[in-house]
């Protein structure tokens, strides 16, 4: 089937708003090509359950491409139309399972050697579609924090290698009650802009006391779902026919109660964390990719004004069947890797937080838990410099935060 | 998100990020390790044709596996983690700067384009031969060598098929012996692998997804006939080694030792534990990589078989995607398709090989295979690579 067949009926699977939504601009995703359509209902089919901002974010670009006339249509999906797709891509139930859908054709494009057509296509379109989309300013600026290192009692290697040039160096940092000073920064900032999901706290371990104002996900908290989906995964792998493209799908069609989380909680939430472990690679296993891959998420997702991670150690590798059988008791360690990681993991979040609106204005603090280095990313401090002055954590907050 | 946010914004063309990769490269080995830029318009070929008899040539080609980026091996940051590249074997080389590989990036399917010079469409996760004659069966074929004379040494179970292909003409009966390093471990062990699990690490590119390793009587065979090894000998080494590619080193020399083959493929693949999102694994597995190419080198010093005959080519699968690539995750995958992903390098040193020569222009990496023809007197007729000529 083509995206010009579509019918209003054909998505009566789909949740109420979800349904709503597509009904709605019908007109317009009949007029689109099968190599984009199902990307674009991939996003609209969660509706129900995504955050604000993706909300915000999908309701944009609708809009964008309803408000288009047929010969803009037409010329921002023209490197799309060119593009050949196979009869048997489009005799898949693309409406209703779009994830998949957008995995086959994924696979297909590298087959035929047009991955390289798509992606120069989909960064032509992001770019339109950004640019059309005039996100509308936040309400206060925003604030990362990454804590890395926990229980590393030296390290002599320089950190933050990778962000050095585009922050000031703290080497004098006070770090007494660090952990606390930030939280409590955090929560001051989520009780002044009380946001849905716009203040996050991502553990790599056991999460500390918080407020109930933050989003929060923990390593720790997750572990009977973590233990519940290797348990699954043991279980499907020996199935007949089962292979890792066939245990991507059977994961990526995982819900919360499928992981044995009842339904009491906040949907919206739990299905992010669902996906955290049935989407990443790593993360049901090693913590530092856990906070990782959350952090990644959470800002690709819920865009949030403050983002508080906190790394944690990992275990030590060993093979992945014991890591995912759980076997070997209390695991052992790797606390100066788990730094390593974490170091390179708050890289990847800075990278992250300056894709967002009002980046230029954004701040991102980096701290050595327990140590005296730090380093501090804002539009009002210079870059590339050491500092030598001497303050605590929640000083050097209130400096990043401006 | 959309497709539309899938994307950062003002990525420059995917050539320019490669010519700057390659370029990086260049001024890093020029003014770190000392190498002169060469140019295709270099005259006078290294190879003193027939100076070296054409039977005793011999080749080894190491893929530097599992995908490795420029910024953590030749970019300058990288340095650090390739100390016995840097120092000891790229003064000996000639460094190629910008290996484009435009085909899939997974590795099996990767590994098998390198190997018949062709950008195969097979399923990366199954266990089917190459579609196109690999260089094996062209070198076999041609030079009507005996099954002895190539070997594959290979990480993981879905490349016990790249020895050779099913097509027509040539395939079964013509390719590379392939042998498994982790398989012989299991037959060794008869599955009771509890000392050396951390030899039997497997299947990085779905980290979740690990299948059961084989190993049976036909690989205690190959140690015994083959490799002149007791499993006592064997298990009492496995317990010495610390990583599934160490024990590849192993038995790499262990055959050039029996059965000195003209043509040896060591397939790498440690550095693939990137994709369990821990960047320090990552790390650790590239300079034991470095290493591993290092001390591969100085054996074939010290074998007299391979001493003064002997080309080897050391070059990545593939790259990793970029950091500033919002369609991936970075260093953990090879998923986007972008410039750095597909961008790499190759390294050629030995016989033959004009020493410190550094060269940026754009090759592609089933250019690898007709390189190989031309030097040892084969025709890879198939192959859609062209000759590399400052090789030859």
């Amino acid at each position: 089937m083509l995206p010009s067949d579509l019918k209003a009926e054909q998505f009566s699977g789909y949740q109420p708003r979800s349904r709503k939504l597509v009904i709605a601009h019908l007109r317009t995703l009949q007029e689109l090509p099968l190599s984009f359509v199902p990307s674009l209902l991939r996003e609209v089919i969660d509706y129900d359950f995504k955050f604000p901002a993706e909300r915000t974010s999908i309701d944009q670009e609708l809009a964008t491409l309803s408000s288009l006339a047929p010969a803009q249509l037409k010329e921002w999906f023209q490197a799309f139309s060119l593009l050949s797709l196979s009869p048997k891509l489009e005799k898949l139930d693309w409406i209703n399972q779009p994830a998949q859908f957008v995995e086959q054709l994924s696979a297909y494009l590298w087959t035929t050697h047009q991955l390289d057509a798509f992606r120069d296509a989909a960064i032509a379109y992001g770019n339109r579609s950004r640019i059309a989309a005039s996100p509308e300013p936040i309400v206060m600026r925003r604030l990362g924090i990454a804590v890395i290192g926990q229980g590393v009692v030296s390290y002599d290697a320089p950190l933050f290698r990778n962000l050095r040039e585009h922050g000031t160096y703290f080497k004098q940092i006070k770090p007494e009650n660090g952990v606390e000073l930030l939280l409590a920064a955090v929560e001051t900032r989520a009780k002044a802009h009380p946001v849905a999901y716009g203040h996050w706290y991502v553990d790599g371990g056991r999460a500390a006391d918080h407020s109930s104002l933050l989003s929060c996900v923990s390593f720790q908290k997750l572990e009977p779902v973590r233990a519940a989906l290797l348990k699954n995964i043991q279980t499907e792998i020996g199935k007949p026919g089962m292979g890792p493209e066939e245990l991507r799908t059977h994961m990526a069609r995982l819900s919360p109660t499928d992981l044995g989380i009842d339904k009491a909680g906040d949907e919206v939430l739990e299905r992010f964390e669902v996906k955290l472990l049935t989407e990443g690679s790593g993360t049901q296993i090693f913590s530092t990719t856990f906070a990782q891959w959350a952090a990644r998420e959470v800002l690709r997702r819920a865009q949030p004004l403050t983002l508080f991670v906190r790394f944690a150690p990992r275990q030590r590798q060993r093979p992945m069947n014991d890591l995912m059988s759980g076997s070997g008791g209390n695991p052992e360690f790797d606390l100066t890797g788990s730094l390593i990681d974490a170091d390179m993991g708050a890289y990847y979040q800075w990278i992250i937080q300056r894709r967002l609106p009002g980046s230029e204005q954004s701040s991102f603090l980096v701290w050595f838990e327990g140590h005296s280095q730090a380093l501090v990313i804002a539009p009002s401090l210079p870059r590339g410099i050491e500092s030598n002055s001497i303050l605590d954590l929640g000083e050097l907050v209130s400096l990043a935060a401006g | 998100m959309t497709a539309s946010s899938s994307f950062s914004k003002g990525i420059p063309a995917r050539y320019e990020l490669a010519r700057d990769l390659g370029r990086s490269r260049r001024d890093f080995l020029r003014s770190t390790a000392g190498l002169a830029l060469g140019t295709a318009l270099m005259s006078g070929s290294p190879f003193v044709h027939g100076e070296v008899a054409a039977k005793k040539r011999k080749v080894i080609v190491i893929t530097f596996g599992g995908g490795a980026r420029d910024q953590e091996t030749f970019a300058p940051e990288g340095q650090e983690n390739i100390p016995h590249m840097l120092h000891d074997l790229a003064p000996q080389s000639s460094f190629f700067t910008q290996v484009m590989n435009q085909g899939i990036l997974g590795h099996y399917v990767a590994t098998a384009s390198l190997a018949t010079g062709v950008y195969e469409t097979l399923n990366n996760f199954s266990a089917v031969p190459p579609e196109h004659p690999t260089v094996f069966e062209y070198f076999r074929k041609d030079l009507n060598r005996p099954p002895s004379s190539t070997w594959v040494v290979a990480p993981s179970n879905g490349f016990n098929r790249i020895g050779e292909s099913d097509y027509r003409s040539y395939g079964p009966g013509l390719g590379a012996k392939v042998i498994l390093p982790k398989h012989l471990l299991s037959a060794a062990t008869s599955g009771a692998v509890t000392d050396y699990s951390h030899l039997l690490r497997d299947n990085y590119e779905t980290p979740l997804y690990t299948p059961q390793i084989g190993g049976g009587e036909f690989e205690l065979q190959q140690m015994e006939r083959v490799l002149k090894l007791s499993v006592d000998d064997f298990m009492a080494h496995a317990r010495t080694i610390s990583s599934p590619d160490e024990l590849s080193m192993y038995i790499t020399k262990r055959l050039m030792q029996q059965e000195s083959p003209s043509l040896l493929w060591v397939t790498m693949h440690d550095i693939d534990v990137a994709h369990t999102g821990a960047y320090s694994l990552y790390i650790e597995a590239i300079r034991r990589t470095d290493r591993l190419c290092a001390e591969l080198w100085k054996s074939v010093q010290a074998d007299p078989e391979y001493a003064g005959n002997t080309t080897m080519f050391i070059l990545p699968d593939f790259g990793r995607d970029a950091d500033e690539d919002a369609g991936g995750n970075g260093f953990q995958h090879h998923r986007t398709g972008d410039a750095a992903s597909r961008t790499t390098w190759m390294m050629a040193l030995g016989a033959g090989v004009r020493q410190g020569m550094v060269y940026d222009r754009p090759l592609q990496s089933i250019d690898l295979v007709p390189t190989l023809g031309a030097l040892m007197g084969f025709s890879p007729k198939l192959s859609q690579g062209v000759p590399i000529h400052e090789l030859l």
